[in-house]
């Protein structure tokens, strides 16, 4: 705008154009890049689309995607939680032990998931009480909670585990012509819980009002270290979900399970358009972040590059990402 | 000024705030009558963010009594202050730049529909902002736009408008005019001006003499934490005050 004063007074609540609009929208702009691979891959191999390939790619990315929902809460809140990978593993672990003990499936989960929403509150309680720094707080608790792993276990996975409980991560549903696998469906319907919580609550306008300026945000009268607790118990939470589906699909509760998955779960979210600054981006965006990676992953696979290439691909699409991102918000 | 304006609306009584060893305030005394316009000036330091922080509820004072409308009230939270009716408008805008417009208007008092009390209503939070800009005649872009790409008038606009339909009887403003440009800050002087028609009084931190003698009532200055000076606008000169703001003897 090179004349501030005649703008102002000119665009009375115009619209802005279509274009601006749509290069303003991250969402669109993730589409474009996801239909953009789908297409190519298409175009290259026999067997990127076809159904069988396409719900493996769903199955594959649905624990991390979900894992994801919560880590995006905590992001837009203005923290980073690290203790998800170790959260995922953590309530795999405790439903695994509780399982070959002889507990029901039920108790078993909704306990290995209560573990895991506490670990979480823990994080907030150290983030909003103690003032610690998340990226610290929660590195603690990544470190403390991979330590349970291995205490708990004594280094050994869990196998064995019940058939009812391996349905969790192996069912698929018919719909239509289709066999939609369970993980895919509940990674749906996460995010729209997630996007319902963030878009329309109360609850959701203040998570961004803290990541967006907390200063503003306490002087509004919000109770920030409320916000943040929730954000942080909702990430343990949600990441003992993805955990759980994982052990699932898996059939094995293995102590060295998800290692490393909190970078994978920052990356969708941050691939998605989630500033890490905080105050901006959506479930949506963590949801096709995580598809990016998927099918990125996938293609070399069926492009026949080795698999040890995958993580500087990963890289490369993280800072590309994350580059037109920031080229986006500067130019509009 | 109309008779039934004997009786001060806000009336801080020997107010002290001490950070540490640090005397931010001491023992000040400050009133706002009905529909007066208060300017609150003095240099870096001299406590006039601690005192308006005081009356919006961010800070407590250390000693020192608060009176709203004669009744004796603590003012704990800033939800305290916006329920018995001060509004505070803050120098650093306190604005949430990657949300939009009325998001920004209803920050922490998002109006609520259905039976959970959860959900936010987003369709009357747009009316409530449409209306209210029209009414004061500020100029935004389209509502959807996040804060981010306002230009800074039209983010003091969106500042100050959303204080106003809560019908709080006090205003405060920290330093209103201060980023602002010639034509901006005149706009921001008639909306001053068009709160106090409305019935509202309004305190206005400000460096800015000469905005300072065209919209306040009164004058007061602080210095060193203490009120040195309390002057009705038609009795003193600016060099008066910039005196008493930096000290008699300095000059």
């Amino acid at each position: 705008m090179e004349h501030p004063e005649l703008s102002s007074q000119e665009e009375r609540y115009v619209e802005p154009s279509f274009a601006v609009r749509l290069a303003r929208n991250q969402l669109a702009a993730l589409l474009f890049i996801l239909f953009g691979m789908v297409m190519v891959l298409s175009l290259l191999t026999r067997t990127f689309l076809t159904a069988n390939n396409i719900f493996n790619v769903l199955r594959a990315f649905s624990w991390i995607a979900i894992a994801s929902f919560g880590q995006s809460i905590v992001i837009i809140s203005g923290g980073i939680d690290l203790s998800s990978g170790s959260n995922m593993a953590f309530s795999g672990i405790i439903t695994g032990m509780l399982l070959n003990s002889g507990y029901s499936i039920t108790f078993s989960v909704i306990l290995g998931l209560a573990v895991t929403l506490l670990v979480g509150f823990f994080n907030g309680i150290m983030v909003s009480k103690a003032k610690l720094p998340p990226f610290i707080a929660t590195l603690g608790t990544m470190s403390i909670i991979r330590g349970f792993c291995y205490g708990m276990t004594e280094g050994w996975p869990i196998r064995s585990l019940p058939r009812g409980f391996l349905a969790l991560g192996q069912t698929d549903i018919h719909f239509f012509l289709w066999r939609i696998p369970l993980p895919a469906i509940l990674m749906v319907i996460f995010a729209i819980l997630c996007f319902i919580l963030l878009d329309r609550t109360k609850l959701g306008y203040h998570t961004y009002a803290v990541g967006g300026n907390e200063y503003a945000a306490g002087l509004a009268g919000i109770n920030t270290g409320r916000v943040k607790n929730i954000a942080f118990t909702l990430s343990g939470l949600l990441a003992g979900i993805g955990g759980i589906l994982m052990t699932a699909r898996l059939g094995v509760a293995a102590p060295t399970a998800a290692q490393g998955y909190e970078l994978d779960i920052i990356a969708a979210a941050v691939i998605g358009g989630i500033s890490l600054t905080g105050g901006e981006g959506n479930v949506w965006g963590a949801l096709i972040g995580a598809a990016i990676m998927q099918i990125l992953r996938n293609a070399l696979v069926l492009l026949g590059f080795p698999a040890y290439w995958q993580p500087a691909a990963i890289g490369a699409v993280i800072i590309g990402a994350v580059m037109i991102d920031m080229y986006r918000k500067r130019k509009v | 000024m109309d008779p039934e304006a004997r009786q001060p609306i806000l009336s801080l009584r020997g107010i002290s705030k001490y950070f540490g060893g640090v005397h931010a305030l001491e023992n000040v005394d400050f009133e706002v009558y009905p529909q007066e316009i208060v300017a609150l000036v003095g240099d870096n330091g001299a406590g006039k963010s601690t005192l308006i922080k005081i009356v919006a509820g961010v800070y407590q004072p250390t000693k020192g009594e608060i009176y709203f409308m004669d009744r004796p009230v603590e003012i704990h939270s800033p939800h305290d202050a916006q329920n018995l009716g001060i509004e505070t408008v803050y120098q650093e805008l306190a604005l949430i730049e990657t949300r939009d417009v009325p998001a920004n208007f209803f920050l922490g008092r998002e109006p609520v529909r259905g039976r959970l009390g959860i959900f936010v209503d987003r369709k009357k939070m747009v009316e409530d902002t449409v209306r209210t800009l029209k009414d004061l005649g500020i100029v935004l872009p389209h509502l959807r736009t996040l804060v981010r790409y306002l230009s800074g008038g039209q983010r003091q606009a969106l500042a100050i408008g959303r204080v106003m339909p809560w019908g709080g009887k006090v205003i405060i403003m920290d330093e209103p005019t201060a980023a602002l440009g010639v034509r901006e800050s005149r706009k921001v002087l008639d909306l001053i001006l068009q709160l106090k028609e409305k019935g509202c009084s309004v305190i206005v931190v400000s460096h800015n003499m000469r905005h300072v003698f065209n919209v306040a009532d009164r004058i007061v200055v602080l210095r060193g934490g203490k009120k040195v000076g309390d002057k009705k606008k038609n009795e003193t000169t600016p060099d008066e005050i910039v005196k008493l703001i930096v000290g008699a003897e300095m000059l």
